[in-house]
């Protein structure tokens, strides 16, 4: 398996480490011990497109983000975590100026 | 059967040049080109090998890796390899082979007599007959099992030859060198391309070798070799022989085994005798041709029945003829032009039976001219012999029957595409009535088939698809399916499956007990499961079951392929990575001075650390670390830390991202200032252990556990990078920049006065415990100095850049001579570390909390730290699950053993009354006895009690004083010395 790293190339898939899922995000300190099982314990097993997160251990000792069809291991896209971050902050701020203008107009 | 060598010779065969071999211990002559079953054909041997389970006779079936039941040991002493396919062992002089599955000999087998109880041994024999009483089974039932199964045996003796893998690209890699393979070969080679060419055999050609097709007017053979003529001279162009590509991976990978050197009695010097093979491809046609599906029938394992093409391929390749008499049993064209090839090469055939009546006049010609019976129209019956096939009882085509005698028959059913590289990714094959056949459906990207194993049998469109050539063989490929002749009360079992002995009958029994699954029958059965997988037998086995249960073979359904194609020797896998070299060994900066001093060594991770530093005269371990102890303690030694992990952390947040990471808080450590640290995962059971220095405001560094190093460094960075990227910190492992030796013991001060440059005041006032500075040694050497103990003594320790490691541990050995100074090994500082009750991986282990481990306060925290809230759960906090104690024999003379379980006196010792476990032990040369650590309910509450160390593995049962973990200096006054 080769893996695209955003900031090393194609590289093969034996300089990564695995992690898992990426999508469970780490609660707030204060959300409690059943939001923090959830975001250790509980996972999905989608049979097909999934967000894991690998690390490039030996590379740039960057963490990636890869879109893997889990039936045919095909990567879709490799994005460094800061983007995926950037990007859910973009999608999180869209649906808020989203809100905010359907509010404006009601 | 009586098999003889042609006169015509083979294509494949050097009549000049004789080779001696001996098979079961009897002289054989073969000729150089022949494969062990060729030469043992043509020298008249028709007994290859006896079944798994009724220990039949049985002969050569196949020409390929397909072959079920000439199964070889080939080679003596410790290269002896068991279970090789007679037709692709290569023949080379004073070879040694000897047939397996067989007691005490071939020709007689007392296992034979299973044959006689065939009713105890039918399908699901296992499941049915050592069913019960289950105290047999292992006393009784799985002894016999293992005596009567088994085929071959290992050497049992370290491989004396090496092995290796390696890696290579190309634009296009070709599987098989028939045909389609050298066309596709020879286009992209024309166009520029990088291509690589694998063949499984010695020589490039494939189908070509081996009949008598004709190309622009030559020989298939000729024609072979101008095209490898023309690739090997082609820039750009890797040709790999002897080599089998066993499995389609991700990314367009291929795994594919060389067998560089098993055609010679031994590998030449420095040279591997198999090499393991990753290629990587942008595009790949697997030309890896059709296997022939043999037909059932009743006495169809009897020795002198083949598949039809492995007849033509023996007589036209090897001039190896399988008997005087020869018939044949087809379906389909292709037996006809065996037929015609055998003729042609001089081989008698007496008949050749097809049920089919509308067979082409001109290939019934060819065998009416070569003076035998053409019975187009007409079914074989049974198949009759003794020790070997004697003759065929034929149903005629107008009626009535006939006995044709007859010492070699060849079957041929029809001819299955080797699809399997295709499938081995997950796509399902697709059943195709037009050729009888499973062919690949939806191929996986970058993956295309040609010539046979895409259903393309006949060599004119082959090369209408890829050839330029003009005049090619002409040859049909016409067919009917046909399975199966049942067997009538009497005619003998026919069977499926040669290598597991699975008869029609098997199959039929299978589906009337319920079992109408593909995958059911398979391992009910175990059609298939055999080391030849079931190559000439699944399909079979999958029409009989169709046929039984009224569905079609599509609906029936096929069992799934998976790599490897054919069986791969670990050996050939794991490469050079084997004993010393089985992983990278990473050697301390101090590695010189361990070996100048013959220190004892040990693995530790990736590591090779000093365990032990023996002198002369000490005949034993325990001599050598109880003197390093007691030295310690009395005196000064010095030891090699290096192999800690070493994190750097750096930024304005530097401090607050540490506190997010322990358990215990960063944030309120002073400059200049170390603390010990717990970091717990965010299931909340501790991970590692460690100290923190803060070398200024915002730098820190952090060392953790030799074995976490790499684990804590990837969860460092994650928490930097994906849990909290909004902190402004840098993290950069140190662990290979920093040499660090630990200096401890009463004169550690006075020794490291002598090496540090003059003006850094080392005194108790100046430099307390946990303090940490920069400074300089050995006369301006960059260091770092930490008053940190881990044996519980004065002690220091000292990093400089890791080129300077050697010397600084030289020059303290050298400074610290008067002191009576000695280098000590990971031994003397575990034996300290029990002594002082510090937890390492035996006790943070994974599956331990903090409140075990006594550290519950560091876990009970107001901020937000990576494990606070789960590891406030009741589980994990419960003292009746442990609590770290120290553990003493009562016996002072007794010996403790980690593992043991804890029990209170009295109850019997059973798992209901386990109250915990001995986690670590040492021999403490300080108080003169074994001690040990571990985990006790309610241990903390429970100091002064007796209680049992049970070890019944080991047969301990020895009485125990619970004790605080700590047993040397509790107060710790040496440590502020
Ligand atoms: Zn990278």
């Amino acid at each position: 398996m080769l893996i695209t790293c955003p900031f090393c190339g194609l590289r093969d898939a034996a300089e990564f480490t695995y992690r898992g899922d990426a999508a469970p995000v780490r609660p707030a300190a204060d959300a409690g011990e059943a939001a923090f099982f959830d975001y250790v314990y509980l996972r999905d097993n989608p049979a097909g497109p999934i967000r894991e997160h690998w690390f490039h251990r030996a590379g740039c000792h960057g963490w990636v983000t890869v879109t893997r069809d889990t039936r045919t291991h095909a990567i879709e896209s490799v994005v460094p975590v800061e983007a995926t971050v950037a990007a859910e902050a973009v999608v999180a701020a869209e649906a808020a100026v989203a809100v905010e203008a359907e509010g404006g107009a009601r | 059967m009586s098999g003889y060598r042609l006169s015509a010779g083979g294509t494949l065969v050097d009549p000049a040049t004789r080779l001696s071999f001996r098979f079961d211990d009897k002289a054989y002559q073969g000729l150089a080109g022949d494969s062990l079953a060729s030469a043992l054909l043509a020298g008249g041997v028709s007994l290859f090998g006896r079944s798994f389970k009724y220990h039949r006779r049985r002969g050569l079936f196949a020409a390929g890796p397909e072959e079920p039941n000439a199964l070889v040991e080939l080679r003596g002493g410790a290269r002896r390899e068991p279970n090789l396919k007679a037709p692709v062992v290569e023949l080379y002089d004073g070879l040694e082979a000897w047939s397996q599955n067989r007691w005490p000999s071939l020709t007689f087998d007392l296992m034979a007599v299973n044959g006689l109880l065939d009713k105890l041994f039918v399908a699901g024999f296992y499941y049915k007959t050592f069913k019960w009483p289950s105290s047999f089974w292992e006393k009784l039932y799985e002894p016999l099992i293992r005596r009567a199964a088994g085929l071959g045996r290992l050497s049992g003796e370290p491989d004396p030859d090496s092995y290796e893998t390696a890696t290579a690209h190309a634009d296009l890699l070709v599987v098989g060198s028939g045909p389609a393979g050298l066309l596709a070969a020879r286009t992209a080679a024309r166009a520029g391309r990088r291509v690589i060419l694998v063949e499984r055999d010695a020589r490039l050609g494939g189908s070509l070798l081996t009949t008598r097709r004709t190309i622009d007017g030559q020989p298939g053979a000729a024609w072979a070799a101008a095209v490898e003529a023309e690739l090997a001279a082609a820039p750009h162009v890797r040709i790999l022989r002897r080599t089998t590509v066993f499995g389609t991976y991700d990314g367009g990978q291929f795994g594919a085994l060389e067998r560089v050197a098993d055609h010679l009695p031994v590998p030449p010097p420095h040279c591997p005798r198999q090499r393991a093979w990753t290629l990587v491809a942008g595009e790949a046609i697997v030309a890896a041709g059709a296997i022939e599906r043999p037909i059932v029938f009743p006495g169809n394992d009897l020795p002198g029945v083949m598949l039809a093409g492995a007849l033509r391929h023996y007589a036209v390749g090897y001039g190896a003829a399988a008997g005087r008499a020869v018939t044949l049993f087809t379906a389909n064209d292709s037996g006809w032009h065996a037929a015609a090839d055998l003729i042609a090469s001089g081989v008698t055939v007496a008949a050749v039976i097809d049920p089919r009546a509308d067979v082409a006049p001109a290939l019934t010609a060819a065998v009416a001219a070569g003076s035998g019976r053409a019975l187009a129209g007409a079914r074989l019956r049974r198949a009759l012999g003794g020790k070997a096939l004697e003759a065929i009882d034929v149903d005629l085509p107008g009626g009535g029957s006939d006995r044709i005698a007859t010492d070699a028959l060849g079957v041929s059913g029809n001819w299955q595409p080797d699809i399997q590289l295709a499938t081995h990714r997950g796509d399902r094959p697709v059943w195709s009535d037009a050729h009888a056949a499973f062919t690949a459906g939806k191929l996986p990207p970058g993956i295309r088939l040609a010539g046979a194993a895409a259903g393309t049998f006949r060599l004119a469109d082959i090369f209408a698809a890829g050839g330029t050539e003009a005049a090619v063989d002409l040859e049909g490929a016409a067919l009917t399916p046909f399975w199966h002749v049942g067997g009538s009360k009497g005619a003998g079992k026919a069977f499926v499956d040669f290598q597991h002995d699975v008869t029609d009958a098997d199959v039929a029994l299978a589906a009337r007990e319920g079992y109408v699954s593909v995958e059911h029958l398979k391992r009910y059965t175990t059609l298939g499961m055999a080391t030849d997988q079931g190559r000439t037998a699944n399909l079979n086995g999958l029409a009989i079951l169709a046929e039984l249960t009224g569905r079609t073979i599509p609906q029936t359904g096929i069992t799934t392929m998976r790599p490897p194609v054919e069986p791969v020797a670990i050996g050939a896998l794991a490469g050079h990575h084997r004993a010393m070299a089985f992983r990278p060994r990473r050697l301390p900066p101090i590695h010189m001075v361990a070996v100048e001093r013959e220190a004892q060594m040990i693995e530790v991770g990736p590591w090779w650390r000093a365990q032990w530093f023996p002198l002369p005269h000490e005949t034993d371990w325990q001599q050598s670390v109880d003197r390093e102890v007691t030295t310690v303690r009395k005196a000064v030694g010095v030891c090699d830390m290096s192999t800690l992990g070493k994190i750097e952390v750096f930024g304005p947040d530097a401090a607050a991202f540490l506190t997010r990471l322990c358990a215990n808080s960063v944030m309120k450590l002073a400059v200049g200032r170390c603390a010990y640290f717990l970091m717990l995962r965010e299931d909340g059971y501790a991970y590692d252990d460690g100290t923190v220095a803060r070398l200024g405001p915002e730098r820190f560094v952090m060392t953790c556990s030799t074995a976490h190093a790499a684990k804590v460094y990837e969860q460092v960075e994650y928490a930097r990078q994906v849990l909290f990227p909004e902190m402004d910190v840098v993290v950069q492992s140190a662990t290979e920049q920093w040499a660090q030796l630990a200096l401890a013991g009463p004169r550690a001060r006075d020794v490291l006065a002598r090496i540090v440059d003059p003006g850094f005041d080392l005194s108790g006032a100046a430099f307390p415990p946990v303090a940490c500075a920069e400074t300089t040694v050995l006369g301006g050497v960059r260091a770092r100095l930490f008053r940190l103990t881990f044996s519980g003594e004065l002690a220091f320790e000292i990093a400089v850049p890791a080129r300077r490691g050697a010397d600084l541990m030289r020059r303290l050995l050298i400074a610290g001579q008067d002191f009576g100074i000695v280098p000590y090994g990971t031994e003397a500082v575990g034996a300290m570390r029990i002594e002082k009750g510090h937890p390492v991986g035996s006790e943070i282990n994974g599956q331990t909390s903090a409140h075990m481990l006594g550290l519950g306060a560091f876990a009970e925290r107001k901020h937000d730290c990576i494990g606070r809230v789960l590891a406030a759960r009741p589980y994990l906090t419960d003292p009746a699950r442990g609590r770290l104690v120290g553990l003493k024999p009562v016996d002072r003379a007794a010996r403790l053993r980690a593992g043991a379980h804890l029990l209170p006196k009295g109850p019997d010792a059973t798992a209901a009354h386990d109250q915990g476990w001995i986690t670590s032990v040492a021999h403490s040369p300080t108080l003169g006895c074994w001690i040990g650590l571990g985990f006790l309910a309610h241990g903390d509450k429970r100091h002064a009690e007796i209680v049992r160390a049970y070890d019944p593995v080991r047969g301990g049962d020895v009485e125990v004083e619970v004790v605080a973990p700590c047993f040397v200096d509790p107060e710790g006054n040496r440590a502020r010395a």
